[in-house]
């Protein structure tokens, strides 16, 4: 929830200095995301991926991510990951290099750890410079530019719009439960009135995306949207697709070529 | 009264939610053009139900609902009512969907079938028109309460429609805010239908009061009464003015000043 509101506050109030990334066209951007994902997620070689990690390091820089919170967002994921990490050593059948105990160590396993960290932060590093600095509205109408279907983007839309309202419909919420002395702890009241919270949240989500659509028809919506407005990608935009396609090819070359072992 | 063909024209109007008691029994309302109603009712009177009627948004139990000229029932035959009678919803959040406040207000022009640039010609127009110069591209949830009513207001008059409907307008909003909206409302040509507990609202804009009871309309007389009896005032002013006066006297209906009134 709040992550998304704080994009929403950066692109508003504008970042303070945007990179040479933001002046791209955002349907290149999001296009190049994907396309980078893709070529990372096939590639097996350790070197190689690497290179693909500096690749997306660079695009970082020239979007210039502020590097805190872009190293805290990479952290969360590769936390998220430790669990599954800790154990593909042990798992992976394949010659033993240790043991822990009567556990023995796959020179395998620990090769494919290193490569799902490697592909991870690589692609999450690239969208986060490529697509996470493009403000919301702008990316729900380049996904529409990009025909994804209409429901999907207009809900993207409506939930950028709608976040806020939400919640401050869940603060009002707890607030008037603190207000009557509320402490969450461990037992079955806590449980049940949060229950009632986001029961009640929900409650009125829906009543309210009723009125939405209420006042959408009074307006003389009748089920048709029309769409955004975007205008073509300019010469420097698909000189930035160009150069970075050239070097996804590159490497997906090189690994498709064994030229670099893993 | 003219004897002019009604906006809209009620006869018999039933209407209940479903589990719930009968809100309307046997209904009757006529709004004209350029007349400016107001109906006032206690919470849950049906106030808010009714204009959604109107605009076909719940469809009633009994009786007849004719809109410009025409009997309507079906979704479609509101399509019409709907571009020509411009519903301001009670909670400004719920109208103003769109992230920019340009796009919101053009997206009535653009269901109506007009081109991107006419839709975008005539919100930057209205706008203008009610003083919102450069708010096109402003975020529409970041907007205060007094804006997002103006902007709610725009969006609903982009669509050049011939009658308001207008639910609690004021609501929530401040004295400026509430003066300059007032002020707006007053100089439109529009007929207007509003729900308001607001007495203000009502006294400067209605010219015809009707009460919403036991589910029937009935035609009210509104007038000013003129008082003298002693009565106090709320004066609210920092404490560094409050300097010495003391009682005035009001003869003939001075409004008091109202701070922080429930919504």
């Amino acid at each position: 929830m709040s992550g998304l509101a704080t994009a929403d506050c950066r692109g508003a109030g504008g970042s303070p200095t945007p990179g040479l990334v933001q002046g791209i066209e955002p349907r290149i951007r999001i296009v190049m995301a994907a396309a980078f994902a893709i070529v990372a997620v096939t590639l097996q070689s350790l070197p190689l991926l690497a290179l693909t990690i500096s690749l997306a390091a660079t695009l970082a820089v020239l979007a210039r991510l502020p590097a805190g919170p872009t190293l805290r967002r990479i952290l969360g994921l590769d936390a998220f990951m430790v669990p599954i990490l800790l154990f593909l050593p042990f798992t992976v059948p394949g010659a033993p290099i240790a043991a822990v105990g009567p556990f023995a160590i796959s020179a395998e396993g620990i090769h494919q750890a290193v490569q799902i960290v490697l592909t991870a932060n690589a692609v999450v590093l690239a969208v986060l410079a490529l697509v996470g600095t493009i403000e919301p509205a702008t990316l729900g109408h380049a996904l529409l530019g990009l025909g994804v279907p209409e429901t999907l983007a207009r809900m993207l839309l409506l939930t950028v719009r709608y976040i806020a309202v939400l919640r401050e419909e869940f603060d009002r919420l707890r607030l008037a439960m603190r207000a009557r002395a509320f402490r969450p702890a461990g037992d079955t009241h806590t449980w049940k009135s949060y229950g009632y919270l986001f029961g009640m949240l929900l409650v009125r989500s829906f009543e309210r995306a009723e009125r939405i659509l209420d006042a959408m028809k009074c307006r003389g919506f009748a089920g048709h949207w029309f769409p955004a407005e975007v205008p073509p990608p300019a010469a420097r935009d698909w000189a930035f697709a160009g150069i970075l396609a050239a070097a996804l090819l590159a490497i997906g070359g090189c690994a498709a070529a064994g030229l670099v072992a893993g | 009264m003219r004897p002019v063909e009604p906006l809209f024209s009620l006869r018999g109007i039933g209407f209940g939610y479903p589990g719930g008691k009968r809100i309307f029994e046997s209904l009757d309302f006529d709004l004209r053009p350029g007349e400016r109603v107001a109906i006032v009712g206690g919470n849950g009177a049906g106030k808010t139900t009714l204009l959604h009627l109107l605009v076909g948004l719940r469809k009633p139990a009994a009786g007849r609902l004719s809109a410009f000229g025409r009997e309507r029932c079906r979704e479609a035959d509101f399509r019409e009512v709907r571009a020509r009678a411009g519903l301001l919803f009670q909670d400004a959040d719920d109208q103003l969907f769109c992230p920019t406040v340009l796009e919101d207000v053009a997206f009535g022009p653009l269901n109506l079938g007009k081109s991107r640039e006419e839709a975008r010609h005539i919100a930057l127009k209205t706008l203008a028109t009610l003083g919102l110069h450069g708010f096109g591209e402003r975020i529409t949830h970041k907007l205060s309460g007094g804006e997002k009513r103006m902007v709610t207001l725009a969006a609903v008059l982009a669509m050049q429609p011939d009658a308001l409907l207008l639910d609690e307008p004021t609501n929530g909003l401040d004295t400026a805010a509430h003066d300059r909206l007032v002020e707006h409302l007053d100089s439109l040509p529009q007929a207007m239908l509003l729900v308001s507990h607001d007495g203000r609202l009502v006294e400067r804009l209605a010219e015809r009061v009707v009460l919403l009871q036991d589910g029937r309309l009935h035609e009210a007389h509104a007038h000013l009464h003129p008082h003298r009896h002693g009565h106090t005032h709320l004066h609210i002013h920092p404490l560094s003015a409050a300097g010495d006066h003391g009682s005035t006297t009001h003869d003939l209906l001075d409004e008091p000043l109202e701070v922080g009134r429930p919504g």
